[in-house]
């Protein structure tokens, strides 16, 4: 099976959206983060040495039996009900068939056509605060993989390998896989749309607390099924399936050039091949894998070896009681607490301070306090080291108890703006708390209203052709002598105490 | 000393141990020494662990002599079926390609022998897969009847039940898909019971097919049998298949053997045609004692029983297909490289492998259940006998509500010659004609001997099948019969048997 | 539909991953044929209407606490490997990709 080194024809994106309308399903695959795998009760912990977390059950050992993981079925229920699906009242496992060196089994423990949920949606809202509805086919139960590391080819990959070597400490972990229905009218905002799908429901498992969903580790995957219609045709064209999608932008960069590359075929005449494609996020193009007409038949079976899941409507009940408020919701009702407009919203959820914000706000600061420090000057400084503010603040050590204490101090009337940048070099720095940082370097400002006097006095006596243009009306020349009051008080002064004494004594 | 000790029934040998009159290590040596002398000849065992069984038997004496608590059994020696998995023991299933495999871990039915404190042994023979009726698919040569060692002992458990009958042992565990253990009862004049499906723990069988597949006890007397169900019976956390119940009261039916007012159901698809005259004979002659022992009979129809046979064998190779895709040379057992191929990839490897290291019977199945699975057909195959297993299990649920117990000949016929049916696969399915109805229902069956036939004079078997979870009843009608024929013999049929010579010379 | 031509039963053995000689292939299909024929029978059963059975026994909701048990060590897991390397299996080059 030859492998395309050289990329593919592509139409370019106003003429892939002229003439065809995509059609997406996305299928994610989540690895639950439970203590034990999905049927035995090795433990799951990323990176071990290899082999060290396997038994005769995730060996595929003969003789082994499975036992299903509680938690797998609570997980898999609760995911289900965040995504408003209906919970099965009676559903099996089924064995999917097929042969690959790292399935110990050579047959998966999955769900066929009685999966644990079905029919549901999620709500995904777009940057600009459109709202797309993606309605979800089913998520059901099943079993991750070993995993294979091939050896003697150039790039690490199958191609050209000699050998590879096969660690089973992931197999049998709990993975559930949650199918989208065909999502229709994206028109071009596909690639938009499916990146923010992944990324809602990124979010609504981390609330879950169901897995880490982390992408570059894996235990969130993504396959991209696309296939393009020309406008106006209501039937669906021929799908190819790209894997290997390990990122948000990924998704978004995959669908985007599927959609041009089924255009070129489909625009010069061609038909697509139904394929598993393999996603490069180095080079931007994915490249053919396995033909999938010649598709396995997986002959499935229901699994002998386990019993059906009927879970209890109180138990479903309890469980939809018990979920944690959607990130969607939470993230309106904390844009009413806070008072803070559509833009900034999205701004703070954009750059993940959401949850930072809150925390900041509960240890005593005003909402607009929080986000103009978190935003505003901690982005800043973020940004020019290169990083993401939470990162950058975890390195640090900083958090919500020091913005909301810098916060306090500046509308306690201690410190201006300009003060309490200064503070938090030190608090950057590592000087301490910034009620310590302030004290240390003698910032405070300063308060004495004969001293504040005394400088207004000695700045107009010292400028007067400006002061009497604040005489005669023009209120924004006082700024200039703003400045030199600010200037004669070495910055500690208050600069809005500084204009109201020298508008007071000039109009 | 040596002699009684091999004849005496396990029961006996736990009173003498019980009693201190026979150590444990003399009980185990004395089996081994048998082994030795005998199973050249009969080749029961695929392989004998003396060093092992000594040392557990040893343990056994050490405790008693130091008043510890100990399980009735306990120091009673028993021999394995291969396809069961035994800690350090290489284990097989009679097949290539686990050849020389060393399992790392115990089935629980071996954990709790060993627990009971039973010497194992050794691992016997077996048909490859636990597929056949013959033991002659087994990959290390077959097995041979102690009643006349050209013929077959059954299978696929022929290996557990020569055992027994050449006294090699006094117990031994056999696992029962179609009649695995009846069958091979039958012809060898000794008794096998398939436990309700759940009742005794998978985990740790090599499964051929999941949802049929029991592990049971294949001793000489019925009350061993009881005895051995006991040890091994009871709900196991590890298989979700598990019946979580207390095990049935086995030994309290078997000691007591009460068939008074009990109605016995002959089931008219189970007996008549097909039925080798002399062992039709001998139900008869059974039924009578059960009558003149206080039973009722009544007879009763299971209509669906005529698609058992097909239904069996559609859904146990779908079972197999996909429980036998684990070998593939990837991570145990055999791994073959294809001829010619300079660099061949894991696929071609798996597909040498696994083409060198499965027979023939064992392939046929795979491609049959691979085919009753497939797109297209799954409806018309799979689905369907799935379907007749329900129709299966309706007419023994109505069968139950008349007869507290069913009854049949366990096999059509006595012992054949080996090699007598190895071109007719058909033919030899049709030796579980009357075992696999139990297996698609789950319901526990016994076979105890019912004589010799006429025309041939070998074992003919006498099956007792019961409601789901009801194994009591098998034991309660069992040794009812049993006293009564064991009287008008005079002794035990095995004493019937010709004795076993030890093969020093070959033949010229 | 009880026949079986040579092209299905190889298209089988592909499929589960068994090498058949030609003429394993060739007796194979006659075996089959002739074993297909009785099972066929399953379909004059009489289902209309019947519930499928796949366990003998109703039991439903059989699972275990999410507590960690005691696994292998890594000597026992790879004890019966073909081939070992790096603590892991060593497989033959892999032709498919996942």
């Amino acid at each position: 099976m030859a492998q395309a080194t050289t990329a593919e024809p592509v139409l370019t994106w106003a003429a892939t959206n002229a003439a065809y309308d995509p059609v997406m399903g996305l299928e994610v695959h989540v690895e639950l983060g439970t203590t034990t795998k999905m049927f035995c009760g090795c433990t799951t912990t990323f990176g071990a040495e290899p082999n060290t977390q396997v038994c005769p059950v995730c060996l595929g050992l003969p003789g082994a039996l499975p036992v299903v993981n509680e938690i797998g079925v609570e997980s898999a229920i609760r995911i289900g009900l965040a995504l408003n699906c209906e919970i099965a009242t009676w559903c099996r496992f089924a064995r999917k068939n097929y042969f690959y060196p790292d399935m110990p089994k050579n047959f998966q423990t999955s769900q066929y056509d009685e999966p644990i949920c079905f029919g549901g949606h999620l709500d995904v809202e777009l940057d600009d605060g459109t709202v797309y509805r993606v309605e979800i086919e089913r998520a059901h139960m099943e079993e991750d993989t070993g995993k294979s590391t091939h050896v003697g080819g150039a790039t690490g990959r199958i191609h050209g390998a000699t050998h590879s070597l096969v660690d089973y400490n992931r197999a049998g972990i709990p993975l559930i896989e949650i199918v989208t229905k065909p999502m229709v009218g994206a028109g071009e905002r596909a690639p938009e749309i499916a990146r923010a799908y992944v990324a809602t429901l990124r979010d609504l498992l981390k609330a879950l607390g169901v897995s880490d969903v982390r992408m570059e580790q894996g235990s969130m995957r993504c396959d991209v099924n696309l296939s393009l219609s020309p406008k106006g045709s209501d039937a669906f064209g021929t799908r190819s399936e790209t894997k290997n999608v390990n990122s948000l932008r990924s998704v978004e960069r995959a669908v985007r050039y599927e959609m041009t590359r089924h255009a070129a075929i489909l625009s010069s005449g061609g038909r697509v091949v139904q394929e598993t494609r393999h996603w490069h996020e180095d080079t931007g193009i994915t490249t053919s894998g396995r033909e999938k007409s010649d598709a396995e038949d997986y002959r499935y079976f229901p699994e002998p070896d386990l019993v059906p899941i009927a879970p209890s409507r109180e138990w479903v009940e309890e469980l939809r009681a018990a979920l944690p408020e959607p990130p969607g919701q939470r993230r309106k009702r904390l844009q009413g607490e806070w008072g803070y407009s559509d833009l900034e919203m999205r701004d703070v959820v954009n750059a993940g301070l959401v949850d930072l914000i809150g925390e900041t706000v509960a240890a005593g600061a005003s909402a607009s306090g929080a986000r103009k420090w978190w935003s505003g000057e901690i982005a800043r400084r973020a940004n020019a080291e290169g990083s993401d503010v939470v990162t950058y603040a975890e390195s640090l050590g900083v958090g919500p108890a020091h913005v909301a204490e810098l916060e306090s101090l500046v509308s306690g009337g201690r410190l201006n703006d300009a003060m309490a940048r200064q503070v938090w070099d030190g608090v950057l720095a590592g000087e301490g708390r910034p009620a310590a940082v302030a004290d240390a370097r003698g910032l405070e400002l300063v308060q004495d209203s004969g001293a504040l006097e005394a400088a207004v006095d000695a700045v107009i006596a010292a400028n007067p052709d400006v002061a009497q243009k604040v005489r005669d009306g023009k209120v924004q020349a006082a700024g200039a002598l703003i400045g030199q009051v600010m200037k004669e008080l070495k910055g500690q002064g208050d600069a809005a105490a500084a204009r109201a004494l020298i508008l007071a004594k000039l109009t | 000393m040596t002699t009684e000790l091999i004849t005496s029934t396990a029961a006996e040998l736990a009173g003498l141990l019980a009693a201190g009159s026979v150590s444990a290590r003399e009980v185990t040596a004395a089996h081994l020494d048998r082994a030795t002398a005998v199973d050249e000849a009969v080749r029961a065992y695929l392989h004998v662990d003396a060093e092992g069984a000594l040392a557990a038997a040893d343990e056994v004496d050490r405790r008693r002599a130091a008043g510890e608590p100990l399980h009735a059994l306990a120091g009673v020696p028993v021999a394995v079926k291969d396809v069961v998995v035994t800690r350090g023991l290489p284990t097989t299933a009679g097949s290539r390609i686990l050849q020389g495999w060393v399992p790392p871990y115990d089935a629980t039915i071996v954990t709790r022998l060993r627990a009971a404190g039973m010497p194992i042994l050794g691992k016997t023979n077996m048909d490859e897969f636990a597929m056949g009726s013959s033991t002659e698919h087994s990959a290390y040569g077959p097995t041979h009847n102690p009643w006349d060692l050209d013929r077959i002992p059954g299978g696929s458990g022929g290996g557990s039940a020569a055992a027994v009958a050449s006294f090699q042992a006094p117990l031994a565990i056999g696992t029962d898909t179609g009649g695995s253990i009846r069958q091979p009862a039958s012809v060898t004049g000794t008794v096998g019971t398939k436990p309700t499906y759940g009742g005794v723990s998978r985990y740790g069988l090599i499964a051929m097919a999941s949802s049929l597949d029991q592990a049971g006890p294949c001793t000489r007397t019925v009350l061993d049998a009881a005895l051995l169900h006991e040890v091994i019976a009871g709900h196991d956390p590890m298989d979700s298949t598990s019946i979580d119940a207390p095990v049935p009261p086995v030994v309290e039916a078997a000691r007591r053997a009460d068939v008074s007012g009990m109605r016995i159901g002959i089931v008219r698809e189970l007996t008549g045609e097909g039925y080798q005259p002399g062992v039709q004979r001998r139900f008869d002659e059974a039924v009578q004692h059960l009558i003149d022992a206080g039973a009722e009979v009544v007879e009763v129809s299971c209509p669906s029983f005529t698609h058992a046979l097909a239904a069996y064998y559609l859904v146990m190779p779908s079972e197999v297909s996909s429980n036998l895709a684990k070998f593939d040379a990837m991570r145990y057992g055999l791994r073959v490289l294809p001829e010619g191929i300079d660099d061949p990839s894991a696929e071609q490897v798996m597909a040498a492998t696994r083409d060198a290291g499965f027979g023939d019977e064992v392939k046929r199945r795979i491609i049959l259940g691979t085919y009753a699975l497939s797109s297209g057909y799954y409806d018309a195959y799979y689905g369907s006998a799935q379907k007749v297993r329900r129709l299966i299990a309706d007419d023994f649920a109505a069968a139950f509500e008349r007869a507290d117990v069913l009854v049949s000949p366990t096999s059509p016929t006595t012992a054949f010659p080996l090699g007598a049916k190895l071109a007719d696969p058909l033919s030899m399915y049709m030796q579980d004609i009357a075992t696999i109805p139990a297996n698609l229902a789950g319901v526990p069956g016994l076979s105890l001997p019912s004589g010799l036939a006429d025309e041939d004079g070998l074992p003919a078997g006498f099956q007792i099948l019961a409601p789901a979870t009801r194994d009591e009843r098998l034991y309660a009608v069992g040794a009812a019969l049993e006293a009564r024929l064991t009287a008008a013999w005079g002794g035990q049929l095995l004493a019937k048997a010709p004795a076993l010579q030890a093969i020093s010379t070959k033949e010229a | 539909m009880s026949e079986l031509t040579r092209d299905a039963v190889a298209h089988l053995a592909g499929l589960a991953r068994i090498d058949l000689s030609d003429a394993e292939l060739d007796r194979m299909v006659g075996e089959l044929g002739v074993i297909l024929e009785s099972v066929a029978a399953v379909q004059q059963a009489g289902t209309e209407g019947v519930e499928p059975m796949s366990h003998p026994l109703p039991l439903i909701n059989v699972h275990r606490p999410d507590v960690a048990r005691p696994s292998l060590t890594p000597q026992e897991a790879l004890s019966g490997a073909p081939a070992v390397d790096e603590q892991r299996f060593s497989v033959p080059r892999i032709l498919d990709e996942d």
